[in-house]
């Protein structure tokens, strides 16, 4: 068999197959550190997928992004969270049949929409489609979306600019009574306006 | 037998790539490893020059050989594992940060051809890879079952994704002006002469460039740990942060992943705004040192600038490390990021 197709059929099974594997680890792992773990490497399969798909701009910002930041503050969460394991399994018999019941039901779900999928003759040409000759991957996505697209991406950065002015409301308050460090007054004061001298007579006192 | 051989270096073939991959990584490795041991002690040595000490003068003439002292003493000790630690994560912890530091040097230029992966994102590759060397801190802190450690390792990895932020924005200036992602295209777009270089070019955007440099440097400082942002390992409130616990070989291999990032660090200034492996003039005598030496000499300039950092700057309190990121370098850096796409855009007619 010829390698250059060998190759990349055996790296997309090795990522798919590591994706699920590290996914059920997510669920499967006692220690909630180590399910984040896991987390980071179904993160990483999957920026591995993006690569054999020729999409590495989204690799790269999916493991800067997800495995950069929003997992580290995953892990800060879960390292500082205080649980008891003990609590945490006692709940696991009430809750298996309704647990069960919906696992059942999205399996059921999940076959019947595998069983009537069916690979479309396009799909060769639709997946190759963005990556159009010699334009890379920057360059096609700017092209799409700060054209045709420009104001639902100038949308999209709205609603995030109210999401995070939102959460900076909710969280920030000013506690009364602290002192806080002006720097620019500090910088700006002098020695006239904390020192003062006093000729003191002897034997007078002040 | 010559049939063999250009057939192993063929790099069209599977197998010949694979050989002149493998030849080039080990290149890099060995290179970096035997440089750094040097490094290592001309921090060592320059910290003590600015005291009036000797520093390392012992072992070998001059003391040169006491990095190597040093990594037989670290390699003979006793490994301790505390009790209750998570023992897997604990001894992967190391691991992982010596791996980050090692894959990001995929990617550096640092001579015409000379790179192992020219990919044609290395930029981000670079940021992507930065930003998962905060995995090694913050499990090594976690797993290592210590209040000291662990508050070491939150520290550390506030600052680093703070200030990888700022050092985002700083190379998104340097990606408009040079307009690819591919570091050998940025070294190449700043060929000819210093006055072309993206820190210090003859040009008005200088004014915005020069100090988005220093921006780059001060937060690579910050990136990396070292003095005086060094709050993680500040012995005097934290004994030595998330290091506390390891000993021996795993204490090794955090400090060269450490080294080895202020190395990168170092490269990443030389790239971006020094012209990379190009000579400051083109002009006779300077053309003939190969560009690989420049590259060298350049990095190992700016990492002397990080060794005098560390000799006379004193620590950062950590609120005042905090402001410094969010309330200065940001906004500084997107000011940049605006003013620069002004210039490309209107005064070169680029887009």
């Amino acid at each position: 068999m010829d390698l250059a197709v060998l190759l990349p059929a055996v790296a997309f099974y090795a990522f798919a197959g590591a994706a699920i594997l590290f996914a059920f680890g997510v669920v499967a792992a006692r220690n909630p550190v180590r399910s984040v773990l896991f987390l980071i490497m179904t993160f990483f399969s999957a920026a591995g997928l993006f690569v054999l798909m020729g999409a590495e701009f989204l690799a790269m910002i999916l493991i800067m992004v997800y495995v950069g930041a929003v997992a580290v503050l995953f892990l800060f969460v879960v390292m500082m969270l205080d649980i008891d394991f003990v609590e945490m399994r006692q709940g696991f018999a009430d809750y298996l049949p309704l647990g069960g019941l919906l696992a059942f039901v999205l399996t059921v779900e999940l076959i019947v929409l595998g069983a009537s999928w069916s690979v479309s003759g396009k799909a060769q040409e639709l997946r190759q489609a963005p990556i159009s000759g010699d334009t890379d991957n920057l360059r096609a996505f700017s092209e799409v979306l700060y054209t045709d697209y420009a104001f639902f991406i100038e949308a999209a950065g709205l609603v995030l600019l109210v999401a995070m002015i939102g959460a900076i409301v909710l969280t920030n308050f000013h506690k009364k009574g602290v002192k806080r460090q002006n720097i620019s007054a500090q910088v700006a004061r002098r020695a006239k306006d904390g020192v003062e001298l006093v000729d003191i007579k002897p034997g007078q006192g002040l | 037998m010559a049939e063999f051989l250009t057939m192993l270096f063929d790099t069209s073939t599977v197998l010949g790539w694979t050989v002149v991959t493998l030849l080039k990584v080990l290149g890099f490795v060995v290179v970096l490893l035997i440089s750094l041991a040097f490094i290592l002690l001309a921090d060592r040595k320059i910290w003590a020059a600015v005291q009036m000490r000797k520093g390392p003068n012992v072992v070998g003439a001059f003391g040169l050989l006491q990095s190597f002292a040093d990594f037989l003493k670290f390699a003979f000790k006793e490994v301790i594992i505390p009790a209750g630690t998570d023992k897997l994560i604990f001894i992967m912890a190391p691991f992982l940060s010596l791996v980050m530091a090692f894959i990001a040097w995929s990617v550096i230029p640092v001579a015409p051809g000379w790179v192992i992966s020219d990919l044609n994102v290395g930029i981000l590759y670079l940021l992507a890879i930065s930003s998962l060397g905060v995995y090694g801190i913050i499990l090594g802190g976690w797993a290592s079952n210590s209040k000291y450690s662990f508050l070491g390792a939150l520290r550390s990895t506030a600052q680093m994704v703070s200030y990888e932020v700022s050092i985002g924005f700083v190379i998104v200036t340097v990606l408009l002006l040079s307009g690819s992602m591919n570091l050998s295209k940025i070294v190449e777009a700043q060929a000819g002469g210093f006055w072309h270089w993206n820190g210090i070019a003859l040009s008005p955007i200088t004014f915005v460039m020069l100090p988005m440099m220093v921006v780059f440097f001060i937060s690579a400082l910050a990136e990396t740990n070292r003095p005086p942002f060094d709050l993680p390992e500040a012995e005097s409130e934290l004994v030595a942060g998330y290091q506390v616990e390891y000993s021996s070989t795993l204490y090794l291999l955090f400090m060269i992943g450490e080294y080895l990032n202020i190395v990168l660090m170092c490269s990443m200034v030389t790239i971006l705004f020094l012209g990379g492996w190009h000579a400051p003039v083109d002009v006779a005598p300077l053309t003939w040192i190969p560009p690989f030496f420049w590259f060298a000499f350049k990095t190992l300039f700016i990492f002397f600038l990080f060794a005098m950092v560390k000799a006379i700057v004193p620590r950062y309190r950590y609120d005042q490390l905090m402001r410094l990121g969010w309330k200065v370098f940001l906004p500084m850096s997107m000011a940049a990021v605006v003013l620069v796409s002004a210039w490309v855009v209107f005064a070169q007619g680029g887009a």
